[in-house]
């Protein structure tokens, strides 16, 4: 962690890993309750549905309760990362989530192409003409790679309906 | 030498012009296929399965398999380049592939990858000429008891390996197994952990967690360092692929060994996937420099991608003489059989022989043939990582939203690849070990499912994991695998005491 | 049947003088390609034979639009039915369904019926039939019972294609007539579960012909009995001068059990009668194919054409037929 950008301040790991732990304790709450629902004694043919995933359920809330112990024992002041960093990272996990959750609604192609040239534009700062020859030239290569000659149907939104593809 | 002079038919047949266009072409396709992620060799094949009608079906096979080589080659290119595995075997090929390439070594890892999985492949093949008969019988000894021994040294033979704190190595692969729990348990065909939500009556698709786990991940910890993919400096000459193979020879015994696990895992049918594993974590614990494994040793990619390719081509030889397929993609190519009329089976080499021996004579060339088509690639792969971070990122992030989509065909899925990539990048900041969570996704609900077939037929008895001499030994090196640093120190103490 | 024989004849001829076959009875066609979806994985018998029907499609240029095979298997195939009862309006998607149609919403309690598809044709019916080890003393159906009668009951394992579908419904059915337990033992694919009868792993299955033919021609298999009303059409020799034909019924043997997998064809909802005809119209050429035609000789399959009100009739029967051997088998999903 030595490229910092703008500041040195930001989470600690310690807050971060115990984030990390408490979330990872929880899904093995999740999964204890829906083996609990599925059935967990055994049954007819054996072990029911349930039995197995129970069990890996209590070893994901031990071995979390472990952690979190030796995390927080840890002398550790040391950064997670630092603000700077991290919004490097949310300005690609942001966008990206946009992109994911736009996609059943206006499609594959559409989306990329915005996408693309919105990566380029703002994070690369790429000349126009560049940026447009990049972000229409991968979508259209990957329709003829996938819808013509692999014959795989990607999500298509009102934007193809009306090209008729 | 019956065999011979039948293999030499069988080349004559092979060597028509027709049927090598048809081997350039396949093998073409098949390395798009490998390089796409989501396409993978199964759905590949399964693709063009149907365009191959018109064709005889001697040259529809030797296109079919030459996909299928192709898509094994190609599997390699994503994981060393991009932190990406097109396939569950190419898993185990990132752990020193991928630091590799960032160490500006790209060239060699491909080279490397590229020739272990020929020799792999060859080293299976000529073991298909010789004693397929002898090996089908043994396939023939696989239960679920044994299957399950199998999974359990795969397991073994793989875990203590990390050097990440213990318990977070348990919490990874338990988060795992509950991955792979999600969905329809086989054994009393009912629906678990779905919550009633329609896409997870899928599960989780392995394919969706590592574009996540490895891929996004890898891109959101490069984005926190910089804008820049290391590794840029990477030797684009073919001078690269001389250079690697004078190095080679050095690793023959990891090399013969892991032709040895994947033709094993290969037959039984286990699958590529347990065998570039457990290949991997043998020769992490047998080489000289095991320790260095996992930041950039070339023997950790030859290890794996040995034990990948003679697996992949050895599940071609049940496919062919039990009708059972090895791996997914020999349950397409077995489906293609059937829809041209040959019956896999016992029967088939006796009343097939100009098809049987016309694909295993392509099953010489078309390695070959992959190869040379690869190898004289490798500067164009290795050169993609100059590419500028900007432009490359935003294009694999949308081909891994088409991968991710075009596994199940849902949307759904996209999303579940960006939320595994950010659990990705948190859980490595966190010191939590991914290959563990991977393998057990990977193989968890295979394992249970033998496990508990096993019980069913031994009506709740344990003692059938130890019932006969083939399971037992199987079980036994297992817990060998598993305690091998403990017996390791044991020796070690008692060589010292004895010399005290 | 004739009227289409002859389109097909047609067809083909266009194809061989080179034009683009294209006879313009239906009044609907597709416009765009059609998703042919698959609810199960790739390799099984469903999936072979849509990928068979990709082939002659496309050899024979049957359609205007390509014909796109997908697999969604998710859930016993859940995942592929509801797609496709989502897509309510849509006549470029059609299913191909096996006995899952009525076994997976019963089992799993996913929320789908037959009722919510448009029935198209059914294509042929897959037959069931019961397989030993060739080094078994037993010879016949009889001997086999006789077997289990004596065996104590739940140490003869019966292994079959997934858990609460066909192969278990069977099971339950033959335990039912016999008196006995066996222990029924849930594998992947047939292919797996011919082999592990091979290996002597389980002591019998009820494989589909096409999942067991291979091990029967290699001398390691026996059928002993189909579980039809007839014995089944096919009287080309298979092995040891035995031919499908020669395969008694199991009823003549005292087990009283038919069972036939549907693999038909279905629709999105509110299809009109256009849409479906040019189905019906496309799979009527379809089986006139010789490509399909060897099809069903390689599986044996019982060829019954059924389309429009017999073939809806046909389902609702089989629907109603599966509810009550579910139930009785206590294969229900806990929340039904």
């Amino acid at each position: 962690m030595t490229t910092g950008s703008s500041s040195n301040t930001g989470p600690t790991h310690k807050l971060v890993e115990a984030g990390v732990t408490l979330l990872i304790a929880l899904f093995g709450v999740i999964v204890i309750v829906g083996s609990l629902k599925a059935g967990i004694n055994w049954g007819a043919e054996g072990p029911r549905a349930g039995f197995f995933p129970f069990y890996i359920g209590l070893f994901i809330v031990a071995s979390s309760a472990i952690n979190l112990w030796h995390g927080l024992r840890e002398d550790n002041d040391a950064l997670f990362a630092e603000w700077g960093q991290l919004r490097q990272v949310l300005s690609v996990v942001i966008p990206t989530a946009i992109y994911v959750g736009a996609m059943p609604f206006t499609g594959l192609y559409v989306a990329s192409i915005i996408f693309i040239a919105w990566f380029m534009r703002w994070l690369g700062k790429y000349r126009w003409l560049t940026v447009l020859a990049v972000a229409f030239g991968m979508p259209i290569v990957t329709y003829f790679i996938f819808e013509r000659w692999f014959m795989v149907p990607l999500p298509k939104g009102p934007v193809e309906e009306w090209l008729d593809l | 030498m019956e065999e011979l002079v039948n293999l030499f038919h069988g080349f004559a047949v092979a060597l028509q012009p027709f049927n090598i266009m048809v081997m350039v072409l396949g093998i073409v396709l098949g390395v798009i296929i490998g390089v796409l992620p989501g396409l993978g060799g199964a759905n590949g094949v399964a693709i063009l399965l149907p365009l191959t009608f018109s064709m005889p079906p001697t040259s529809a096979i030797i296109m079919l398999s030459c996909i299928y080589w192709g898509a094994l080659f190609g599997g390699a290119i994503t994981s060393i380049l991009f932190n990406i595995p097109g396939e569950p075997w190419s898993v185990a090929t990132t752990f020193d592939g991928y630091p590799m390439a960032q160490q500006g070594k790209a060239g060699e890892a491909l080279t490397a990858a590229f020739t272990s999985s020929f020799v792999g492949a060859l080293f299976a093949v000529v073991m298909i000429t010789l004693v397929a008969p002898l090996v089908a019988g043994f396939a023939l000894q696989f239960g679920p008891a044994e299957k399950f021994a199998v999974y359990f040294l795969a397991f073994c033979s793989f875990v203590g390996l990390s050097k990440e704190p213990p318990f977070k190595t348990i919490a990874a692969m338990m988060i795992g197994f509950a991955l792979a729990a999600v969905g329809l348990d086989s054994i009393t065909g009912q629906l678990r952990l779905t919550f009633g939500f329609t896409p997870l009556l899928n599960g989780f698709d392995f394919l969706i967690a590592v574009i996540g786990l490895f891929g996004i991940g890898e891109i959101l910890l490069t984005m926190e360092e910089g804008l820049a993919f290391r590794g840029g400096k990477a030797k684009i000459n073919l001078r690269v692929v001389l250079q690697t193979w004078k190095e080679l020879p050095k690793y023959w015994m990891t090399s013969l060994r892991s032709c040895f696990i994947g033709c094993w895992m290969g037959v039984t049918p286990a699958g590529a996937t347990p065998a570039s594993f457990m290949s991997y974590g043998i020769a992490k614990r047998m080489a000289k420099n095991g320790k260095n494994f996992g930041k950039g040793e070339i023997e950790g990619v030859v290890a794996p991608e040995t034990a990948a390719h003679a697996a992949g081509t050895s599940a071609l030889l049940p496919m062919l003489s039990l009708g059972v397929p090895g791996s997914p993609t020999a349950a397409v190519l077995l489906g293609g059989l059937l829809i041209w009329g040959l019956q896999p089976g016992p029967m088939l080499f006796v009343e097939q022989k100009e098809f049987v021996w016309g694909l295993i004579a392509s099953m010489y060339l078309g390695n070959i043939v992959g190869l040379i088509v690869v190898l004289t690639c490798v500067p164009i792969f290795a050169a993609i990582l100059r590419v500028p971070f900007s432009i490359i990122a935003p294009l694999i992030l949308v081909l891994c939203a088409i991968g991710a989509y075009s596994v199940h065909s849902s949307t759904f899925d996209v999303m579940l690849m960006l939320v595994f990539g950010v659990i990705g990048y948190l859980l490595k900041k966190c010191n939590y070990p991914l290959a563990p969570l991977v393998l057990a996704i990977v193989l968890g609900d295979k394992a249970e499912e033998a496990f508990r077939q096993s019980l069913l037929g031994s009506q709740g008895s344990f003692g059938v994991f130890l019932s006969n001499p083939l399971v037992s030994t199987i079980m036994i090196l297992g817990l060998i695998a598993l305690f091998w640093s403990l017996i390791q120190e044991g020796y070690s103490r008692l060589r010292s005491a004895a010399t005290a | 049947m004739r009227r289409s024989t002859h389109l097909a004849l047609g067809a083909i001829a266009a194809l061989c003088t080179g034009g683009v076959a294209a006879p313009a009875t239906a009044a609907w066609e597709p416009v765009r390609p059609v998703e042919f979806i698959v609810p199960a994985g790739t390799g099984g018998g469903a999936d072979q034979m849509a990928r068979t029907i990709q082939g002659i499609v496309t050899k024979h240029t049957l359609m205007k639009q390509p014909l796109v095979v997908i697999n969604k298997s998710g859930g016993a195939g859940g995942e592929g039915f509801l797609d496709v009862k989502g897509s309510g309006g849509n006549p470029h998607k059609i299913i191909i369904t096996l006995s899952n149609l009525f076994t997976t919403p019963l089992a799993t309690g996913i929320p789908f019926s037959w009722k919510d598809l448009t029935p198209v044709a059914m294509l042929a019916l897959d037959e069931f039939v019961l397989w030993v080890n060739a080094d078994k003393p037993y010879k016949t159906a009889k001997e086999y019972i006789d077997a289990v009668k004596a065996a104590p009951a739940g140490s003869i394992k019966m292994g079959g294609t997934g858990s609460k579908q066909e192969d278990q419904i069977i099971t339950v059915a033959v335990e039912k007539a016999v008196g006995t337990k066996f222990t029924y033992i849930p594998y992947k694919g047939g292919g797996e579960v011919a082999v592990q009868l091979v290996g002597n792993h389980v002591d019998s299955t009820v494989n589909n012909p096409i999942e067991a033919v291979a091990q029967w021609r290699g001398g390691k298999l026996r059928p002993l009995c189909v579980f039809d009303a007839k014995p089944m059409a096919y009287d080309e020799p298979i092995a040891d001068g035995k031919a499908w034909k020669d395969i008694p019924t199991c009823k003549s043997a005292g087990l009283d059990m038919e069972y036939l997998m549907l693999r038909g064809i279905f629709m999105a909802p509110r299809a009109t009668k256009d849409q479906v005809e040019y189905y019906v119209e496309l799979f009527k050429k379809i089986r006139a194919t010789p490509e399909w035609q060897d099809f069903m000789k390689s599986g044996a399959f019982n060829t019954t054409f059924l389309t429009g009100a017999e073939y809806a009739k046909w389902v609702e029967a089989e629907d109603k037929r599966h509810q009550a051997l579910m139930k009785e088998a206590g294969f229900l999903a806990p929340s039904n």
